[in-house]
């Protein structure tokens, strides 16, 4: 840098970026990590009901793939459904952080109402659908959801994503290859990140890129660097371009890794430690993302420490508001199983108990 | 999006020329005055388009609307009943069809996981009808005779319908079309062109209400509690026991499956005081045994006999007739059940 006159140019920003975007992209991949930081003292602190998953190491590309969507919050923009480790995706189209925290305790007053976990919640406002554990099944309510953007000729567009893992699952194979022939607008985002749970890609497929199984498909491919946010966001982007245009079904193959173990009870032990930190010191998403702004001019160091500090102080002042909210009412159970009322109470539930009654 | 735009072919037009319909054709006619109501009703499955088919229900129907509502599916069963969870969430009504009903266990993760527990989930509702040829009498062998109703019976967010007449076949698929929950559909091959069934509809729009069942028949000295073909079968029974026996037997036709009308049930057996509960499902596990159940919790003091079941023996259905005759129930054996239970 010191060689360089005061009158050098920043570089030219790539896919049509501006400097602005470029720092939010850097917001949402702090917020993701930090936000995962306090839900892990939470989590020390038995505040978290039930498990906590972390995305170390996948914010990068979790953030920027999401940043290529059409993003809006009425419920006429693009449409994504995440895997447990894209909370940065789902920060990213319009997640709250005060609606993850809450889904974390079981609030009564998360978006679920307690019935549902972690980062698995819906806003067809704002353009989200929740998971379900069973991996793979989004695929194919993906490839019906970009299916009615064709048979409404929205220019609408889908985004799916899919673990390593999950891509030896029936339910993968049926939904990408109905949306190919349907010609679906949909991105499928292939996330290698080395593991599912315990289980190596090795043993996950035979198979040596999964750029392979696109063209099994017939279906066009990409593979990116998934700790290069600006590589993910470039690829994100023209898949979703052409499929906006009609070009249908993109799989992308992101190599990424998970640094941790598969939820925060997984003390990993089938890992190779010196592996990890590899990946930490030498290929984390946001030190590159950080080393690529400053490094191009496009954004001073004083900015980023202003963005974190807001960050953090934003999201203590959120989790202390957040705490005192109450669990849901028991009763709460027995809604929304089916449409017309709640379902029954147990007889021995009324008071007085009565077994005609229920 | 397209609607029909020439005028209804004969084929789905029987009704308005006042000519009686088969079980089959009215619920072909219902799913296509439901397409033209509604242009966020579409149909997905295994070819339903140029082909119509495999028994034809969907004949004529790309024509009329177009590939982008009458969407031939490739061989996915999981792919397209997830995929018509996807469109629901958008806002769509599909209706998927299983081309046998057998095939359903395909689906059984995506149905029981996914499509059940989305409103639950915070996911919303989804309204979707999963619609399928089933049951046995036909000689179709293992794979394309079975009645899997129970294994979805015990799935809270659920509905599920099983018409025994063309009247409420017609007016059960435009009330799980217009259902805002899953509906699933099941539509018995032995009755879909029985000539016996061929009934004048009525001309106007109507649908027949999810989760009441129906008095098929009034009696006083015994209750049989069944649905579908069985209900036919049972009103031969009830023939053969009234001009034999004397006996005067009420057939409630249950209709919907899930949620099941305790109320009709409960009534009928305190009326009647004897409760024969036939179904042409395997015995373990069927829902015999939770009707019996209910039963027992609300009417335990009204029952003069214990309550009695008639249903497949516990096996998979075979193929060759003389095994396929002794797997399913038979109207001998309602008669029979029928008659020990008057007579205890």
């Amino acid at each position: 840098m010191a060689n360089r006159t005061p009158t050098k140019r920043a570089a030219a920003i790539p896919h049509g970026l501006d400097r602005e975007q470029l720092l939010d992209m850097y917001r949402l991949v702090r917020l993701t990590r930090a936000l995962e930081e306090k839900l892990e003292l939470l989590f020390k602190q038995s505040k978290v009901i039930g498990g906590l998953f972390r995305s170390l190491g996948q914010e990068g590309e979790s953030v920027a793939s999401a940043y290529a969507l059409r993003r809006r919050d009425d419920g006429t923009g693009d449409v994504l459904s995440p895997l447990i480790r894209n909370l940065g995706s789902m920060l990213t189209v319009g997640a709250r952080p005060d609606e993850v925290v809450r889904q974390y305790m079981a609030k009564g007053d998360s978006p679920a109402r307690g019935k549902e976990l972690n980062i698995h919640f819906t806003d067809y406002q704002r353009g989200f659908i929740g998971q379900i554990s069973p991996l793979g099944d989004l695929v194919p309510v993906m490839a019906g959801v970009t299916l009615t953007f064709k048979q409404r000729g929205e220019d609408r567009v889908g985004m799916v994503y899919i673990g390593d893992g999950a891509t030896s699952t029936g339910a993968f194979h049926e939904g990408i290859n109905l949306a190919a022939v349907q010609k679906c607008p949909l991105v499928v985002i292939v996330e290698n990140n080395g593991w599912a749970y315990s289980t190596p890609t090795r043993m996950q497929t035979a198979a040596k890129s999964f750029t392979d199984k696109a063209a099994g498909y017939g279906v066009a491919a990409d593979r990116v660097d998934g700790n290069d946010m600006l590589a993910v966001y470039g690829a994100a982007k023209a898949a979703v371009d052409r499929a906006r245009q009609g070009g249908g079904v993109t799989l992308i193959q992101v190599d990424t890794y998970r640094r941790k173990g598969h939820a925060q009870h997984d003390a990993h032990g089938y890992m190779d430690p010196a592996e990890i930190d590899r990946w930490a010191t030498s290929n984390d998403p946001i030190d590159r993302y950080v080393a690529t702004l400053t490094e191009n001019g496009w954004a001073q160091a004083k900015e980023l420490a202003t963005i974190d500090a807001r960050i953090d102080r934003e999201l203590d002042e959120m989790i202390a508001g957040v705490e005192p909210s109450p669990l849901p009412d028991a009763e709460e159970a027995r809604t929304d199983v089916v449409s017309g009322g709640p379902v029954a109470a147990p007889w021995y539930r009324l008071s007085p108990p009565d077994p005609t009654k229920a | 999006m397209a609607t029909a735009t020439r005028s209804k072919p004969e084929h789905v037009s029987l009704t308005t020329q006042r000519k009686p319909v088969t079980l089959l054709e009215a619920i072909r006619e219902g799913l296509w005055e439901e397409m033209e109501r509604d242009p966020s009703v579409f149909l997905m499955g295994e070819d339903i388009g140029a082909y119509g088919g495999a028994f034809k229900v969907t004949e004529g129907m790309l024509d009329a609307f177009g590939s982008l509502r009458v969407v031939d599916t490739p061989i996915s069963e999981i792919g397209f009943t997830g995929a018509a969870a996807g469109a629901a969430h958008m806002g769509m009504r599909p209706v998927v069809e299983m081309q046998f009903i057998d095939f359903i266990a395909c689906a059984y993760d995506m149905i029981t996981n996914y499509v059940a527990t989305s409103r639950y989930r915070g996911s919303g509702a989804v309204p979707m009808v999963i619609r399928g040829p089933s049951g046995g009498y036909v000689r179709g062998g293992p794979f394309h005779s079975q009645n899997p109703e129970a294994a979805f019976f015990h799935t809270p967010g659920l509905k599920i319908v099983y018409p025994a007449t063309a009247y409420d076949a017609k007016g059960l698929i435009k009330a799980a079309i217009r259902d805002d929950d899953p509906v699933l559909f099941f539509e018995h091959k032995w009755l879909y062109r029985r000539p016996q069934l061929r009934e004048v509809l009525p001309e106007e729009d109507y649908v027949v209400p999810i989760g009441k069942a129906r008095t098929h028949r009034e009696g006083t000295d015994l209750t049989i509690v069944t649905y579908a073909a069985l209900v036919h079968k049972s009103a031969e029974a009830a023939e053969v026991l009234e001009k034999e026996d004397g006996l005067s037997v009420e057939i409630i036709d249950l209709r919907t499956l899930l949620p099941l009308d305790d109320e009709a049930i409960v009534a009928s057996v305190k009326k009647t005081n004897r409760l024969l509960i036939v179904h042409e499902d395997t015995r373990t596990g069927g829902i015999a045994g939770e009707i019996a159940m209910r039963v027992s919790e609300k009417a335990f003091e009204w029952l003069d006999a214990p309550i009695q079941r008639v249903t497949a023996i516990d096996a998979p259905i075979p193929y060759s007739p003389p095994l396929e005759d002794y797997f399913l129930p038979q109207t001998d054996d309602i008669v029979k059940a029928a008659r020990w239970l008057a007579n205890y």
